[in-house]
């Protein structure tokens, strides 16, 4: 039978109640008394230089009570960037300030550069196209190469080429790896591109400022993944508010992917207002709106080189890269690229010698920061692509390449030429799995069915690895990141033995408030229904970093565990006093403490109880009360692992693909709860075959984004995809992290869509189109039809 | 302002709107019903789907003044009388259907209506009605799962071929 | 959206009137107009709603064997309740954007709006319908002048629209992947006086007849018989969806599909 309740126990979320009764509590359903509304006024123009900002007939409308532009922002901070990279020649990443609205110029298409707030919506929004601004239009920079090559146009005035940096990884093997290339047996070239994507979490951002005169508090209740790293960018670096002085509140969140990990000018513009006004301001994005300014994902233009012997041994890989970062820096902008990507560029395989070169690059679109898997499946995708085109080269099996590429268990830990120490990972065993599930062997029967009724079909393979669970705040601080990466938990026994948890991660639909009281409940042999998890609120919760980079379970799991051991440290020595024993005789377990040897015990309630109303107790040498926080600090990240193959079947005469089957094998160490785990995955995969086959975000020269609604930007709908077949029995558990667990959240989105491109590329193969060798994502209908074609 | 009537959830209600008001807009901030989300501004998303007169339509594309006089029914009303979980709600919890809850609704308030037209759709019925429903967070896997669990059909053991 | 009256009269005749006033527009199923008010594209004084008009609700026959549509029909009453009469329509019908749609959009709205990529011009022009307004027919043929444009007056509602039943028909939608309009959609219609080709979606002046293909089909009915025509790409859409090249390719495979179902 498998387990109802505790560690491994596909648990039924309680957060679902909630939302399935439509009594979740997402930002825009809060209604605050006396509320006002806030419009932005946005850029029509990619680049442009503010001449003139007119805002008298606007300000004089019915309702409108404060209009605001870049004038009212330009003395206070700017957006900070949480990571310092260098170039390779040692000199710092070039670092613009990012205004909360735009001032002197605006930058792309959707810059807000004012902001009007009214008694009710439609007055705001009625009063911003009343703003008369005299913007003067400058050619804009939309292509990356045309970006660095013409210094006379800049989205910035202080950048002359464009270029936030020119990052190299690992410099030192650069010689090494271009001799390598130059005198291997075999070299495969190929030159793709990783599609820039709107992340389009389905609630669109929102904030509301609130401003309390009788304290001189501030609260900002917003869509986060993390609140406490918002209320420290604004208190920090952007409005100079005292940091306990801002409560910050990311309360139901509707979906994140990475969009919302980062602060917005919109949040410090509702406080200002609010604080100006003496009224809550809020402001919901319309979805045109998010399109336009939500930080965007991937956005790579790479050419990978393998080189290997005749047999298909790696010898070296290379790549070089340019990734847009958009008109500012986002966040977390200036990593994604480079260390979330260059550092996995190893793969699963033992290669001996592998070099990254990224430059990134300043345009007149949108920032561009971490989406889902961020960084790594723009790895992953160069990799497991690069390898399958050189199979086809060479004539060798895919299945049989990987194998013999694979680092072996006898490897661990292993130290790749990018420079991570893989803890652990068995990727003979996913690949196995994989290819049982998809049963291999049967293909060749199932394409001859498809070719009855007049399709392709194709198999693709992607044996992908990734680095979550961010990060160890030691070495990410020596790579340049300004933050450490630790994550925080309190466990609170409360007096009647029911237990408050509050903690730094953020659940937006990872569903925290089950898997970790499942945690909690199974360390200390209470209910789960006695377990409550609080996050989201500032002031509630301890100084976490929230979540993203699959690190709730792997991070702030961790936390909880330590926070459990110390409450349980504790218990033991009030039970000592209690049960007149030593402490070191005092053994926990189910929910009991007891004396070794004897059949005395004391509940956990009645331990909890004592600890708040301590009449016997050992007050000379221990604190009453049961409360404590752990802050984890991970030793290394954690490295999931796995196989995806992928079948297609493509219609030649429309060019359109149908995925018709996906089988994921992954190995995620310890499973806390398999629903919620095969949920991430479908959810991963599913973003991934969008990827894959249709998302797709495009600028004209002008910098106007042609796919800016979902008229254009073709998200995956119920009938694009498939019933996906999710196995995690391959579990290598994490040997530094207290749960054994691995992240499983990007899994999906960083395996996914070279599966899917190779299956294609396999269809057209195998169907008489051999010239085909590779399609750039979207691998869309016309662009199919249009390869075949030749 | 003119006043409209309607009956919602069961309940007769009536409220003073502007003729452009929109029936989700009615439904949130007339009605304090903020179960019906808005995630989109070109009627593309269905996170705002409810039923009138027991079709499905996208609340956020209907004029509150254009239902007068009919019957809604909101996600708030999918509960059985004593409180607990409907069907459909039911199956999504125990399928997993969601994640961030925020397209559930929507999915919820469709998938209710496909089983009212269709009480044993195929997947290829159910992938299909819920075209006009985007969730980001669950590759509908387990959304399809929990809509033919409802219908009563086996579900165990499902994925492609 | 900026404000407006809203009316809904109880007759066409109420609706004339409420519509002869200055700026006042006609609202269908709103699912075209109400994204687009949300856009501020359109500042009506007025929106006149069609939908509490029952004469114009329904689908019925003619006396001379026509199927009548009325003009603020869902699309969802035209897929159930034409499918034994025009099965080809009732499907084309049934595939215009998803459930929720289906039960507000209306023909009517539709047609008026007359969107390059909009499913029903094609069933519309296919068939050889015919537009009944308050005031005149029109032939689908005179009725379609490019994009979002139509022979109706300002104020003029669309009251029915007649669909003599062709011998065999069928519709064939190859669905834009982000808005599932058509990308192209060909409507093949086998009449006794010859085949009729509509093709929606692809050319930059909207729906269009396809003369070619309905010279070569009415000789002889078969997939085979357009292997040797084909469309120029020169006039067709071309976008992130697909080249002009692309579509034009499309509307020769549509309509072969779509003489293989009729
Ligand atoms: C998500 C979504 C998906 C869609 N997918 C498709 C699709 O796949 N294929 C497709 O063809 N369409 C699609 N549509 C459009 C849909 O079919 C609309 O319903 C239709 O185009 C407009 O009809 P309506 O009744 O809603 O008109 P409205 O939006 O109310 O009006 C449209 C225009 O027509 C005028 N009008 C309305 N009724 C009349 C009348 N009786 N006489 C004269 N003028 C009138 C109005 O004044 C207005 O200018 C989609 C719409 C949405 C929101
Ligand atoms: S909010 Fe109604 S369809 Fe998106
Ligand atoms: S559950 Fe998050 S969008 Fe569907």
């Amino acid at each position: 039978m498998p387990k109802d309740h505790g560690i491994g126990a596909s648990v039924k979320r309680r957060e679902d109640v909630r939302f399935l009764m439509g009594l979740g509590n997402y930002t825009d359903d809060m209604a605050i008394a006396g509320q006002a509304h806030a419009v932005f006024v946005r850029s029509q123009v990619a680049h442009g230089r503010i001449n003139k900002i007119d805002t008298a007939d606007a300000a004089a409308m019915p309702g409108v009570l404060a209009v605001l532009t870049g004038e009212d922002f330009k003395d206070v901070g700017g957006n900070p960037t949480g990571w310092l990279i260098n170039s390779r020649d040692g000199t710092p990443m070039r670092e613009p300030k990012r205004p909360a609205l735009a001032h002197g110029k605006v930058r792309h298409v959707g810059d807000a550069y004012a902001v009007v707030i009214a008694e009710t919506y439609a007055q705001a929004k009625e009063a911003a196209e009343a703003i008369v601004a005299d913007i003067e239009e400058l050619p804009a920079i939309v292509d990356m190469a045309a970006a660095v090559a013409d210094p006379s146009n800049r989205v910035h005035e202080e950048i002359p080429d464009n270029l936030c940096y020119d990052w190299g990884w690992i410099e030192d093997n650069r010689a090494a790896v271009d001799e390598a290339i130059k005198n291997a047996p075999h070299v495969t070239t190929l030159e793709l591109v990783n599609n820039r994507l709107v992340p389009n979490a389905m609630e669109p951002r929102a904030s509301i400022g609130e401003y309390f005169p009788g304290t001189g508090d501030y609260k900002l209740t917003t869509t986060s993944q993390n609140p406490h790293l918002t209320r420290l960018l604004i208190a920090a670096f952007v409005l100079g508010i005292p940091e306990n002085k801002l409560t910050v509140v990311a309360p139901d969140v509707g979906g994140g992917f990475g969009s919302k990990i980062y602060h917005y000018g919109e949040e410090a513009v509702v406080l200002t207002a609010a604080k100006k006004l003496g009224r809550a301001v809020r402001w919901t994005a319309e979805r045109s709106e998010s399109f336009l300014s939500d930080a965007h994902g991937r956005d790579h233009v790479t050419r990978i080189e393998l080189a290997c012997e005749k047999d298909g041994t790696f010898i070296a890989f290379r790549t070089e890269t340019m990734a847009n970062v958009g008109a500012y820096l986002s966040n977390f902008a200036t990593v994604t690229p480079t260390f979330l990507h260059g550092t996995l560029m190893a793969g699963p395989y033992k290669v001996p010698n592998v070099y990254v070169n990224v430059k990134t690059v300043f345009t007149n679109t949108a920032p561009v920061d971490a989406y889902r898997g961020a960084g790594r499946p723009e790895a992953t995708y160069s990799l497991e692509r690069v390898i399958d085109k050189m199979c086809r080269e060479l004539g060798l099996d895919p299945f049989e390449v990987r194998r013999k590429n694979f680092i072996t268990t006898d490897m661990f830990p292993y130290t790749t030429p990018v420079g991570l120490a893989y803890d652990t990972g068995d990727y003979h065993a996913t690949l196995d799995k994989a290819m049982a599930m998809a049963d291999v062997a049967g293909f060749e029967a199932r394409r001859a069915a498809s070719a009855a009724k007049g399709k392709l079909r194709g198999m693709g393979l992607s044996t992908w690895i990734e680095a979550c669970g961010i990060a160890p705040s030691h070495l990410v601080g020596i790579l340049g990141s300004r933050v450490g990466l630790y994550d925080a938990a309190t466990v609170r026994v409360n007096a009647t033995g029911n237990i408050s948890v509050m903690t730094g991660a953020h659940s937006h639909g990872q569903g925290h408030e089950t898997v970790f009281a499942q945690i909690v409940a199974d360390k200390l042999g209470v209910p789960e229904a006695s377990v409550e998890i609080v996050h989201g609120d500032t002031s509630k919760i301890p100084f976490g970093m929230g979540s993203y980079g699959s690190r709730s379970l792997a991070v702030c799991g961790s936390a909880v565990t330590r926070a459990i051991d110390k409450i349980v440290a504790k218990g033991k020595k009030i039970a000592a006093h209690m049960l007149e024993a030593a402490e070191e005789d005092i053994a926990f377990e189910n929910g009991s403490f007891t004396v070794a040897g004897t059949d005395k015990a004391k509940t956990f309630g009645e331990i909890a109880f004592s600890a708040y109303v301590p009449h016997n107790y050992p007050l000379e040498t221990l604190e009453p009360g049961l409360e404590e926080t752990a802050f984890y600090d991970p030793a290394n990240f954690t490295y999931p692992a796995g196989a995806y193959i992928c079948e297609v079947e493509v219609d030649a005469d429309t060019g359109k693909v149908d995925v018709v089957a996906f089988h994921c094998a992954d190995d995620f160490g310890n499973i806390m709860n398999p629903m919620v785990v095969e949920g991430q995955v479908h959810g991963g995969v599913g973003q991934g075959i969008g990827q894959a086959l249709c998302e797709n975000t495009v600028y004209d020269e002008n910098g106007q984004l042609l796919s800016g609604s979902y008229m254009d930007y073709a998200m995956p709908r119920a009938d694009d995809v498939p019933f996906y077949n999710v196995d995690y029995s391959c579990q290598t558990p994490c040997t530094h992290n207290p749960l054994g667990a691995k992240g499983c959240g990007e899994a999906g989105a960083i395996g996914s869509p070279p599966a899917v491109v190779n299956a294609v590329i396999d269809a057209l193969q195998r169907g008489g189109h051999s010239h085909v060798t590779h399609i750039d994502m979207p691998v869309s209908p016309a662009r199919v039809w249009a390869a075949i074609q030749g | 302002m003119t006043k409209v009537t309607m009956t919602v959830n069961g309940r007769a209600v009536s409220g003073e709107v502007e003729g452009r008001t929109l029936l989700s807009a009615f439904l949130r901030e007339g009605l304090g019903l903020t179960g019906t989300h808005v995630g989109c501004d070109t009627s593309q998303c269905g996170a705002c789907v409810v039923h009138v007169d027991g079709q499905p339509v996208k609340s956020c594309t209907v004029f509150a003044s254009d239902v007068e006089g009919a019957s809604v029914t909101t996600i708030e009303g999918m509960a059985n009388p004593d409180g607990t979980l409907g069907r459909v709600q039911q199956a999504f919890q125990d399928h997993h259907g969601l994640q961030c809850g925020f397209c559930t609704p929507g999915m919820v308030m469709s998938a209710a209506a496909l089983l009212a037209e269709n009480p044993k759709p195929t997947e290829a019925d159910v992938r299909h009605y819920l075209e006009g429903n985007i969730c980001r967070c669950t590759g509908y896997h387990n959304i399809v799962k929990a809509v033919l669990a409802a219908s009563g059909q086996d579900v165990s053991g499902l994925a492609a071929e | 959206m900026y404000a407006f009256d809203f009316e809904k009269p109880k007759t066409v005749a109420e609706a004339v009137e409420a519509l002869s006033r200055e700026d006042a527009m006609a609202l269908g199923g709103g699912q075209t107009l109400i994204p687009s008010l949300k856009q501020h594209l359109a500042a009506p004084s007025a929106l006149v709603s069609l939908t509490g008009i029952a004469e114009m609700r329904g689908v019925c026959t003619g006396t001379d064997g026509a199927l009548c549509v009325g003009g603020a029909t869902p699309h969802a009453v035209v897929a159930t309740e034409a499918a034994a009469k025009y099965p080809a329509l009732a499907a084309l019908a049934g595939n215009i954007g998803d459930p929720a749609v289906r039960n507000r959009g209306t023909i009517g709205g539709s047609l008026a709006n007359n969107d390059p990529a909009a499913d029903y011009p094609a069933a519309v022009l296919g068939s050889g319908a015919t537009i009944v307004t308050n005031t005149r027919s029109i032939a689908a043929d005179d009725f379609f002048e490019g994009l979002f444009t139509t022979a109706l007056e300002p104020g003029e509602i669309i009251v029915e629209v007649r669909f003599p039943i062709p011998q065999r028909a069928a519709y064939a939608k190859f669905q834009q992947p982000a808005s599932r309009f058509a990308l192209t959609g060909v409507f093949v219609a086998k009449t006794a006086n010859g085949v009729r080709v509509a093709v929606t979606g692809a050319s930059e002046n909207g729906v269009f007849r396809w003369s070619e293909a309905e010279a070569a089909l009415s000789a002889d009915f078969s997939a085979e018989a357009i292997e040797g025509v084909s469309v120029p790409a020169e006039g067709m859409v071309g976008d992130l969806h697909g080249t002009p090249a692309y579509r034009a390719n499309l509307v020769k495979v549509m309509t072969q599909r779509a003489v293989r179902a009729a």
